[in-house]
């Protein structure tokens, strides 16, 4: 046996394993990161829940706790919903382009029924609960009523469709809902039997 | 001591040097550690920053004994430790004080880098490492403050964790991610408390050794930016050096004294700062379903806060406060300047590191104020100095005149 280094030798061999411990490191970090996504009972407190609108007036607002976030009920009169046209012209996304809502609330009034408005009350900018302000000129003079996040300033419409100029990118989100009865309202799970919110919050 | 007993301590400092390089490290890093002669005040805040930080480790494990890092028990274990434990009180103001204490004197720290060129070339590293710990500290700082879980507590984590929201196609998986729930929670809490008292303390003790072996690998600066090592004695000793030990110790020493001052007249008198140490709202309990009309992080974090708000665009706020805190870790290579430390420069440098004192403390102070439309404008105008001074810096340092450097150190 010759008494030299196999220069093409070793290198493939040091290659071969930091390629193998590599994988081996990749692998051993699926557990450790995947630790951190919340867990089975997380996600069973998540369950959808039945929430009882019989009680709510017209301009009231009904808050219910969902997945730790507030969900907001909100019955609008005539005088709310012809506001919505309204303000068309100073709002971002006045047509519901973006994917903030089901497929069902794509509409004017971003709602099931146009008087009952079904939202997530946290603030697209940065997750503050913006505030339920539905009187004219309550905000600013030309005010329509609609939300106001003190935060940051962002304000929203009615049917939480977002200003323009104000620090919040998208309109509110709506989470998936359907009517059980006229009264009784299921927050995150509809009639096509999809659970959770839109996407994955 | 007498004869005898100088040999037995010889003979037993014998046996641990056979066995461990204690005397040699001593020598090495202490008492032939040769420090410019010329250190002035400025030159306090790195060891403050370390009894800062002991201080924290310290009355951090004290505070866990008795802390309950659940959403259920959370705030009332804070007042717990406030009004039922001995001296639990003491300590934790010590604590919290602290966190704020770190930052001033981290700030200070910085800021004589910064007027030195500390960060100068052969020093780069020294600074990089520090900005990763100047880094870890706010992230420190920040699951800190959610851990009372008050509602600031609360609201901080919400705000700060939706900024990974931001992220283009992959922000909501991460956010869920980062929060383990749905929203911020007691999941959210606990991940918080174990990264707080675990993670990042043995990450900031690991950063603080290496920022210290690259220092003294190659040795301090000083008010004058000129290199000591340039001018040695017969034996190799810097002319301008003094040993660390017993010089530096002992003045650093009076200054702990004085710092210690300082800090006990804010634990004993005003511990809450008026607001700025710790605010009013954060002792109401998290509530996830109302907002407080205000939120404003602490004092620490309020520059960077202020020019997130100054953008009228989410993504483009986020990058901005982003780019606020990475710009600072390419100082060492925007400066172009032939000499070091301020009192060489021209005087744009003079000015241009006035006009970042002005929009680092305006930005502070707008960033804790409520938002109106003329701080909205002012914000704009500080966030653009603020880049400014980075930005400019290879142009008027390369351009600008220096004076002549001295010899030798001045006294």
């Amino acid at each position: 046996m010759k008494d030299v280094i196999d220069q093409k030798r070793r290198c493939f061999l040091r290659r071969a394993t930091t390629a193998v411990g590599g994988i081996g490191l990749a692998a051993a970090s699926v557990p450790f990161l995947s630790y951190w996504m919340p867990s089975a009972d997380t996600e069973a407190a998540a369950a959808p829940i039945k929430i009882d609108i019989s009680s709510l007036k017209p301009r009231e607002q009904l808050t219910v706790p969902w997945r730790g976030m507030p969900v907001w009920v909100i019955a609008r009169d005539q005088e709310m919903l012809d506001s919505l046209s309204k303000v068309e012209s100073i709002l971002r996304d006045p047509l519901s382009e973006q994917d903030q809502q089901p497929a069902y609330c794509k509409n004017v009034h971003r709602s099931i029924k146009p008087q009952i408005f079904v939202t997530i009350g946290i603030c697209t900018h940065l997750g503050c609960v913006p505030t339920y302000r539905p009187d004219i000129a309550s905000v600013s003079p030309d005010w329509q009523g609609g939300f106001y996040c003190p935060c940051h300033g962002s304000k929203y419409d009615l049917a939480g469709r977002v200003y323009k100029d104000v620090p919040a990118p998208l309109n509110l989100k709506l989470p998936r809902h359907m009517y059980l009865s006229d009264t009784e309202i299921m927050i995150g799970e509809d009639q096509d039997g999809v659970q959770g919110a839109i996407s994955i919050s | 001591m007498t004869e005898k007993a100088l040999t037995k301590k010889n003979r037993f400092m014998e046996w641990i040097d056979e066995r461990y390089p204690w005397t040699e490290f001593m020598r090495k890093h202490l008492t032939e550690y040769y420090a410019p002669k010329n250190f002035n005040f400025w030159y306090y805040f790195g060891s403050f920053s370390l009894l800062v930080f002991v201080m924290q480790i310290l009355t951090g494990i004290w505070l866990v004994m008795e802390y309950i890092p659940t959403s259920d028990g959370a705030f009332a274990s804070v007042q717990h430790i406030m009004r039922e434990v001995r001296f639990g009180w003491l300590l934790r103001f010590m604590h919290t004080t602290g966190a704020s204490a770190f930052f001033v004197v981290v700030y200070l720290h910085m800021y004589r880098g910064l007027i030195y060129g500390s960060y100068q070339r052969p020093r780069e590293l020294v600074w990089l490492i520090g900005m990763v710990i100047y880094f870890a500290l706010l992230i420190e700082a920040f699951t800190g403050y959610v851990l009372p879980w008050g509602q600031m507590s609360f609201w901080g984590a919400a705000v700060i964790t939706s900024f990974a929201g931001a992220i283009p196609y992959l922000g909501n998986v991460l956010l869920v991610w980062l929060r383990g729930d749905f929203n911020v929670s007691g999941v959210t809490l606990h991940r918080f408390f174990s990264l707080h008292v675990i993670a990042i303390p043995f990450f900031l003790a690991i950063l603080i050794f290496v920022h210290l072996v690259a220092l003294h690998k190659v040795g301090s600066n000083n008010p004058d930016g000129i290199d000591i090592k340039a001018k040695k004695n017969q034996e190799g000793i810097p002319l301008d050096g003094i040993p660390f030990h017993p010089y530096y110790t002992v003045k650093d020493l009076v200054g702990v004294v004085v710092f210690l001052f300082v800090f006990s007249l804010v634990v004993f008198f005003t511990p809450k700062m008026g607001g700025y140490f710790l605010e009013h709202d954060n002792f109401i309990l998290a509530n996830p379903m109302v907002t407080p009309l205000e939120i404003s992080p602490v004092w620490y974090m309020t520059p960077f806060y202020a020019m997130l708000r100054a953008i009228p665009n989410k993504l483009f706020g986020l990058m901005t406060m982003a780019a606020g805190i990475a710009i600072m870790f390419v100082l060492p290579w925007l400066d172009r300047s032939r000499v070091r430390s301020i009192r060489y420069k021209g005087p744009l440098s003079k000015i241009a590191i006035l006009i970042f004192v002005i929009s680092f403390i305006g930005l502070g102070y707008l960033g804790s104020e409520p938002v109106s439309p003329l701080y909205t404008f002012i914000a704009r105008v500080l966030t653009v100095t603020y880049f400014g001074f980075f930005l400019l810096m290879p142009i008027y340092t390369s351009y600008e005149k220096t004076k002549k450097l001295p010899e030798r150190v001045t006294e």
